[in-house]
């Protein structure tokens, strides 16, 4: 840098030099990674820097354009400057988002950590305990992995439909369920967490088979050698599972955690259509939070990327912790 | 000399009496000019019908065919596009500037909304409004914005009490006139027949009555003042929230609220609901239910202040993208469907509530047991802020609704908690209480 400012010659011609030289040299791969960067710039970086610039104004539809014309239908436009256009206003969304003032943040906050841990907790372990199960020879495995395949391959809607109507107070087969055996009626989406268990067991149902499968491929590929080594050597069942199938699985488990997690912290449809948010907007989660609040009623496209910029954050911070225990496992990844 | 004079005269009389007709039939619709040949306007226009496609649907798009036998060369393309989903649609594709439909049925609260944006013709000085005067005020009013017009009232309604008169008859009640006669109607009801008296449901449209009924209201718009939180609509949500403790009410669930009501009501196992007159249609074709006999409608019962009820109801707007070459058309496709004739029509097939005073006057309207049920009840209607925040004053009070009559909370701090959020999100410009 020094030698650039000092004498400003052999930086000029150095740099298109070096360019040029490697041009010359490779111009096939920049040929090859120059759209890429032009689709990723326009793709991605362009909306996510544009994101983050608007969550710094007020801006919402109302007051986007800086003037509003009206036609009239008998010809002629009048067009009047916008009193309210919209302006910079610095950190004042964030101020609003996290004092409370505009919406629930934390509520949603803690929603959204019970409905992500739980599900994905409740995703990996039953997941991994149906492949076990699946994994050994027996009758009819071929149907019994389509059956438990099958919630997959349903809509997401569908079942959430489904499973709301089970649920239903006064229709749904649940309850009904549970007059059999003479528990009165529950009325699942009165209170907070009846509700959210409505919208955990959804996911769960939708969830499970994901995690089985991919837990699945990863236990096939455990040599047998092992198992057969660690039988002559007398390991019971479940030392053959702790010390060869929990280890092996490992790069497997690591993968489909953090995926898992991402998803069901993002899982929209569920929470959207099984509770509606309800009671009274306590199940949201920060998704479904963000959206009804930015756009539902007028459309604020700066309180949507506020919440937007939130919720990637809060997805980095946690992905960059989570690689981190994973290196000082030992996990190269 | 006579007989000619005779024949002159009677000439010349013919002749005035034409041309008085022709002046008449000019002054009663300047369309007429232009009508003069309907086939020469020519253009393809789209139309998002918001009612509901199974119920109301059919009785619109025999309406279309009606205007293609005057207007041959306009084809109309008819979408039905569910009411919950319009407004966001609307929204984005005018935003683009591309895709939105030509003429829009819009909720009475989305006009002012649209209108501030930009999203719409202003019609002043067509001849949508020659008539003016012979709209309803109340609905007329939902249309304008800043001094301009933006669409015409199609159909107007409001919340009354809807009951089933079989099951009231053998209760042995009179129609209840305030929420106190209510209560007793419905406990009556249920000791005598078996049947739950009463569905109040818990969203924030259907407490209004009581609001009203105590003399409350949301905002008050021309003191730029919010007051949702006053102790008027404490004591409304207080009757509300009593019906269902005693036992009058069925216990409203939070999700499918609506729903459960009217599934309830159309099996006969609850005997009042509080519903407006876009149900008509549905509660008469439900098997088992007795038809539109069997179907009372009374203005919703008083608090102690009086009976009120929101107004509601739906406009024809037409979207400012429409190109000006087709804007005569678009103007000819709603003065059909709006026409006196268009919503006697509507009235006799759906039970719509007409929103031109001279379609009540039609014979087969007048004789419609339904829509003269209504019309106080519609007469009565307490109008809405008409602000393009308007729309954004439910879902605040959708929640206080249900926290205030399902999970029990107290009814001011929640009516609090509204106000706030009015400030903060809503009209950030009001002072409050």
């Amino acid at each position: 840098m020094s030698t650039v400012t000092a004498d400003p010659a052999p930086g000029r011609v150095g740099l298109p030099t070096k360019l040029r030289q490697s041009w010359d040299k490779n111009w096939s791969a920049w040929a090859m990674v120059v759209p890429v960067v032009l689709v990723l710039a326009i793709l991605i970086f362009y909306p996510l820097i544009n994101g983050f610039w608007i969550s710094f104004t007020n801006q919402t539809e109302a007051n986007q354009l800086a003037e509003i014309c009206t036609k009239s239908i008998t010809g002629g436009e009048v067009c009047k400057e916008n009193p309210n256009a919209w302006s910079f206003v610095g950190l004042d969304n964030y101020a609003n988002v996290l004092s409370g003032k505009v919406g629930e943040f934390w509520m949603w906050t803690a929603n959204t950590l019970v409905w992500t841990v739980v599900g994905v907790a409740f995703h990996y372990g039953l997941g991994l305990g149906l492949a076990v199960m699946i994994n050994r020879q027996m009758r009819f495995r071929g149907l019994y992995r389509v059956l438990l395949v099958l919630p997959w391959a349903v809509p997401a809607f569908v079942s959430a439909f489904a499973w709301k109507f089970l649920f239903n107070e006064r229709f749904g087969v649940i309850n009904e369920m549970l007059g059999w055996v003479g528990v009165d009626p529950v009325a699942w989406f009165d209170s907070r967490w009846t509700s959210m268990f409505t919208a955990v067991v959804t996911n769960i149902w939708l969830g499970v088979p994901f995690m089985m499968v991919a837990l699945l491929g990863g236990m096939q590929s455990i040599s047998d050698e092992l198992y057969e080594a660690a039988e002559i050597d007398g390991a019971s069942p479940w030392q053959r599972f702790r010390a060869i199938t929990l280890p092996g699985l490992r790069p497997v488990s690591m993968t489909v955690i953090l995926l898992g997690t991402i998803w069901t912290f993002n899982m929209f449809p569920i929470i959207f259509l099984v509770t509606e948010g309800q009671p009274a907007g306590q199940t949201e989660i920060l998704v479904t939070g963000a959206f009804r609040a930015a756009f539902e009623g007028l459309r604020n496209y700066s309180l949507a990327s506020t919440y937007g910029v939130l919720i990637l954050s809060i997805l980095l911070v946690f992905s960059v912790f989570y690689r981190r225990v994973l290196r000082k496992q030992g996990e190269v990844w | 000399m006579r007989r000619i004079n005779k024949g002159l005269a009677a000439l010349t009389s013919v002749a005035l009496a034409f041309t008085i007709a022709a002046c008449g039939e000019e002054k009663s619709g300047s369309t007429e000019t232009k009508a003069a040949d309907p086939a020469s306007l020519s253009a393809e226009l789209t139309w998002w019908d918001t009612s509901d496609a199974k119920n109301e649907g059919p009785a619109f798009q025999e309406l279309i065919a009606n205007f293609n036998k005057t207007y041959p060369n306009v084809k109309i393309n008819y979408q039905s596009v569910p009411f919950a989903e319009a407004q966001n649609k609307f929204k984005t594709a005018a935003a683009a500037k591309t895709g939105a439909p030509d003429i829009l049925r819009a909720e009475v609260a989305w006009v002012p909304e649209f209108a501030s944006l930009g999203y719409l013709y202003s019609l002043d000085g067509s001849e949508l409004l020659a008539d003016e005067s012979d709209y309803l005020a109340a609905p007329m009013a939902s249309t304008k914005f800043d001094g301009k017009t933006y669409g015409v009232p199609q159909v107007t309604d409001s919340l009354a009490l809807l009951y089933n008169k079989e099951l009231v008859q053998k209760a042995g009640v009179e129609v209840p006139k305030t929420w106190a006669e209510l209560k007793t109607a419905a406990q009556a009801v249920k000791q005598k027949t078996g049947v739950d008296g009463l569905y109040v449901n818990a969203a924030g449209y259907f407490t209004l009555p009581f609001m009203y009924g105590e003399g409350g209201d949301l905002v008050d718009t021309a003191g730029k003042k919010i007051v949702v939180n006053s102790e008027q609509n404490v004591a409304g949500l207080k009757v509300a929230k009593d019906l269902i403790d005693s036992g009058a009410s069925v216990k409203p669930s939070a999700t499918d609220g609506y729903g459960t009501m009217m599934t309830l009501f159309k099996e006969k196992k609850v005997a009042f609901i509080i519903n407006g007159p876009w149900e008509v249609n549905n509660i008469k074709s439900a098997p088992g239910f007795g038809g539109v006999e069997n179907l009372g409608v009374a203005p919703v019962p008083a608090g102690s202040a009086k009976a009120g009820a929101p107004i509601g109801g739906h406009d024809y707007v037409i979207w400012s993208g429409v190109p000006q070459e087709k804007a005569a058309a678009a103007v000819a496709f709603v003065k059909f469907l709006n026409s006196a004739e268009s919503q006697a029509f509507l009235a006799e097939k759906l039970g719509l509530l007409p929103t031109r005073k001279s379609a009540y006057d039609v014979a087969s309207v007048k004789s419609n047991a339904v829509v003269s049920a209504f019309k106080p009840v519609a007469e009565a209607a307490v109008s809405r802020p008409w602000i393009p925040e308007g729309g954004q004053f439910f879902g605040p009070l959708d929640q206080m609704a249900t926290e205030v009559l399902i999970q029990n909370k107290d009814a001011k701090a929640s009516l609090d908690a509204v106000a706030n959020k009015y400030k903060a999100e809503v009209v950030p410009s009001y002072a409050t209480n």
